[in-house]
């Protein structure tokens, strides 16, 4: 369809800020069918940019525990796999380890999992994808780390494009130490999440949006071309 | 082999041959051959599988050294062609209409060696490091464990020990 | 005081329903040498999801895109007689037939899609599309099923298909007229959804289907009416072709029967792409229906 360009793209100052902003991103004036002109900001007009509130915890004590006992009983796994450790995420639901016993399921979307595995290494550009990730999730979402990689860096400690401590980006609730740990493991460290959980100490999301700027600060000094609105939800 | 290494030192001016395998070889050219020599090679000689284009800092020297692995697929040889370019301001010719997928390589190197491959496609998109601003991470006067050490809040407590060092105490403490 | 007895007949569906999702997970479990989920697992679900604490909406129908199907779901509910014989058990099945209750089964998909397309997610409309298409060839082979029992039977109103059916099994549909239970019985599986035909939800992959952005609350809506629908299918079967229920017992062993054969099928068959099962839908299945219109 040949179409007729109706609007005109505003070039960004030379700020520190627009950098790496996208060319899709560029503020744009448009002119409507009507005659119009206005003014469109992809970063703000496109999407929701509210910040993340904290969510109470139900008031009364036995519903709350309750609650948290059914939360720890069924968590959806986010299958999102970095690093070395998506290969050890697979066995998990096969006859051997069988985490489906455990109520660990997975699934595919964001939208409605609980828990992001976090299963190694996280380079820059993947970093940016898993917080996207992670910030649609909806509340109260856990997040477990695997390897040592994700702890202080592992064996990329001093590598120039992976992260060396994953909770400066995101609240983490168990970490699993190994390089890389086997299933069995792994389905430890779901025991450990379960015990937190029913505890009442599974609160991450809740951490994450009292703590939102410094999270957002640490994610910005390396991710510099971010490109999006500072919170997906 | 040695007949393929015979033709081509006759139309090319190959400054040194190494045999490493009895189906491997490697023979260096001079930059501005060296586009032609892999045409040449793949058109005549039938090296139509590209395996790999990489680069090496030789930093000493000021130098970069590419080398373009080829392969023949029915007689199973390989040929490696290296070349030396300026290290300043590096430039090389693209080779991306011998093959497309050498483009992806030219783009890895655009962005680890800041190696420039004028009208090689996408060279200039980021391949793996969106945002950088530093300088080419895999040169060697970039120091990747101080930029780690700023950039990525190392945990404190790390321990780290010469492995060298570590036997040598551990076996023979006396000493 | 009708309602009082609808609303708890409502609830033994749901947690009969619940009960032998769990159950029948197990047993598919049980194929693949696991031992699977516990038996109380899709209560745990549920209740999860309603209890997630975050909502956001992509828009007014996307809230009512669950809305619908769970109104499909208890639409089917409100108009089926479940135990025959049982005034307290038939809910509203006097003011309702065959054909209102095929309206109820198709008018759930239809605001599914709504919701799905107002997410905006591609998988979802992906999903959606791929449900619409194979629906409506599911519908073809049932229609003609229909047709065939309405001319035998000379009514559409289920309680007097049930009925007829009485006095033991040589009066069954099924006995009677085995063309038509042939056809609708395929067509049961594509209605459920299990492995050859569940590309449309492709569970465990990257596209979900349409449920994709749906969550928490909206997920738990659309999970209570995956298991009433489930159910309601299986007893709407039960009552067409296999001679309705008189007691809960043998409503309960019937419904579990029939809706144990499509997870049967489903643990032993690989699954077919969106082209092929269309394909076999308007093959195998209509052929047979449209014989059981001829040979009535
Ligand atoms: S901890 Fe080891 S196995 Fe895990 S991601 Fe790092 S290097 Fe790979």
């Amino acid at each position: 369809m040949a179409e007729e360009k109706n609007y005109k793209i505003i070039q960004p100052d030379n700020s520190e800020e627009n950098k790496f902003l996208k060319p899709e991103n560029y503020k744009r004036e448009v002119t409507a069918p009507d005659g119009n002109t206005f003014i469109v900001d992809p970063l703000n007009d496109y999407f929701c940019d509210a910040k993340p509130q904290p969510h109470a915890p139900n008031t009364i004590k036995v519903v709350e525990k309750f609650l948290n006992w059914a939360r720890s009983q069924s968590i959806w796994v986010l299958g999102f796999g970095t690093g070395c450790g998506s290969i050890e995420i697979y066995p998990l639901m096969t006859p051997r380890f069988d985490a489906y016993r455990f109520g660990v399921q997975q699934r595919p979307t964001p939208r409605q999992s609980n828990l992001m595995i976090i299963s190694g290494y996280l380079s820059v550009k993947t970093l940016k994808r898993a917080i996207r990730s992670y910030e649609q999730m909806q509340s109260p979402k856990f997040v477990m780390a695997l390897g040592s990689c994700t702890i202080n860096g592992g064996m990329y400690w001093d590598s120039y494009n992976t992260i060396n401590r994953l909770d400066h980006y995101m609240p983490v609730d168990v970490y699993v130490a190994g390089c890389m740990p086997r299933p069995e493991a792994l389905l430890a460290g779901f025991m450990e999440l379960k015990k937190r959980i029913r505890e009442g100490k599974g609160e991450g999301a809740n951490q994450y949006a009292e703590n939102f700027d410094w999270y957002k600060a640490n994610q910005k000094k390396i991710i510099k071309d971010w490109n999006m609105p500072d919170y997906n939800w | 082999m040695k007949e393929i290494i015979n033709n081509i030192q006759e139309k090319f001016k190959i400054s040194e041959v190494t045999e490493q395998r009895e189906n491997q070889y490697f023979i260096s050219v001079e930059k501005k051959d060296t586009i032609q020599l892999v045409t040449y090679l793949k058109d005549i000689e039938k090296f139509t599988n590209f395996i790999l284009l990489t680069a090496v800092d030789w930093i000493e020297k000021g130098q970069f050294q590419l080398t373009y692995m080829l392969n023949h697929p029915s007689k199973k040889l390989d040929i490696g062609v290296r070349t030396f370019i300026e290290r300043e301001n590096a430039t090389m010719d693209s080779a991306h209409h011998l093959w497309e997928h050498v483009a992806t390589f030219q783009r890895e190197l655009k962005e680890m060696f800041g190696i420039d491959f004028p009208g090689s496609p996408r060279v200039d998109e980021p391949f793996l490091l969106e945002g950088w601003d530093n300088i080419p991470p895999m040169r060697r006067d970039f120091d990747t464990k101080k930029y780690s050490e700023e950039t990525y809040f190392p945990r404190p407590g790390r321990s780290t020990n010469d492995p060298a060092e570590h036997m040598k105490k551990k076996l023979y403490p006396n000493e | 005081m009708k309602i009082v007895y609808v609303l708890l007949g409502l609830f033994i569906i749901i947690n009969y329903g619940l009960l032998q999702a769990g159950v029948l997970r197990r047993i598919t479990a049980r194929v693949g040498k696991r031992i699977g989920v516990p038996f109380y697992q899709p209560y745990i679900d549920l209740i999860k999801n309603y209890a997630i604490r975050s909502q956001f909406s992509h828009g007014v129908m996307f809230y009512l895109g669950p809305v619908f199907r769970l109104s499909g779901g208890v639409g089917i509910f409100l108009f089926m007689p479940l135990i025959f014989g049982n005034e307290i058990f038939s809910n509203y099945s006097m003011a309702g037939d065959l054909i209102l209750i095929m309206y109820f089964m198709f008018i759930g998909m239809l605001g599914m899609a709504l919701g799905a397309g107002e997410g905006g997610h591609p998988y979802s409309i992906i999903g959606i599309t791929r449900g619409l298409s194979q629906f409506t060839t599911v519908e073809v082979p049932f229609t003609l099923a229909v047709i065939s029992i309405a001319i035998q039977y000379q009514t559409l109103s289920i309680t007097e298909i049930v009925a007829a059916q009485q006095g033991g099994i040589m009066h069954w549909t099924l006995m009677t007229n085995p063309l038509a239970t042939g056809a609708a019985m395929l067509s049961f599986l594509g209605m459920m959804m299990y492995a050859p035909f569940n590309v449309v939800n492709a569970p465990q992959e990257n596209p979900l289907g349409p449920p994709t952005e749906f969550h928490g609350t909206f997920l738990g809506m659309l999970q209570t009416n995956r298991v009433i629908l489930g159910v309601m299918e299986a007893i709407l079967f039960m009552n067409l072709f296999f001679g309705g229920a008189t007691n809960w017992g043998i409503l309960f062993i019937k419904a579990f029967l029939i809706y144990f054969y499509p997870v049967f099928v489903g643990a032993v068959f690989p699954r077919y792409r969106i082209d092929q099962s269309i394909r076999w839908f308007l093959y195998l299945p209509t052929a047979l229906g449209i014989l059981a219109i001829i040979f009535i």
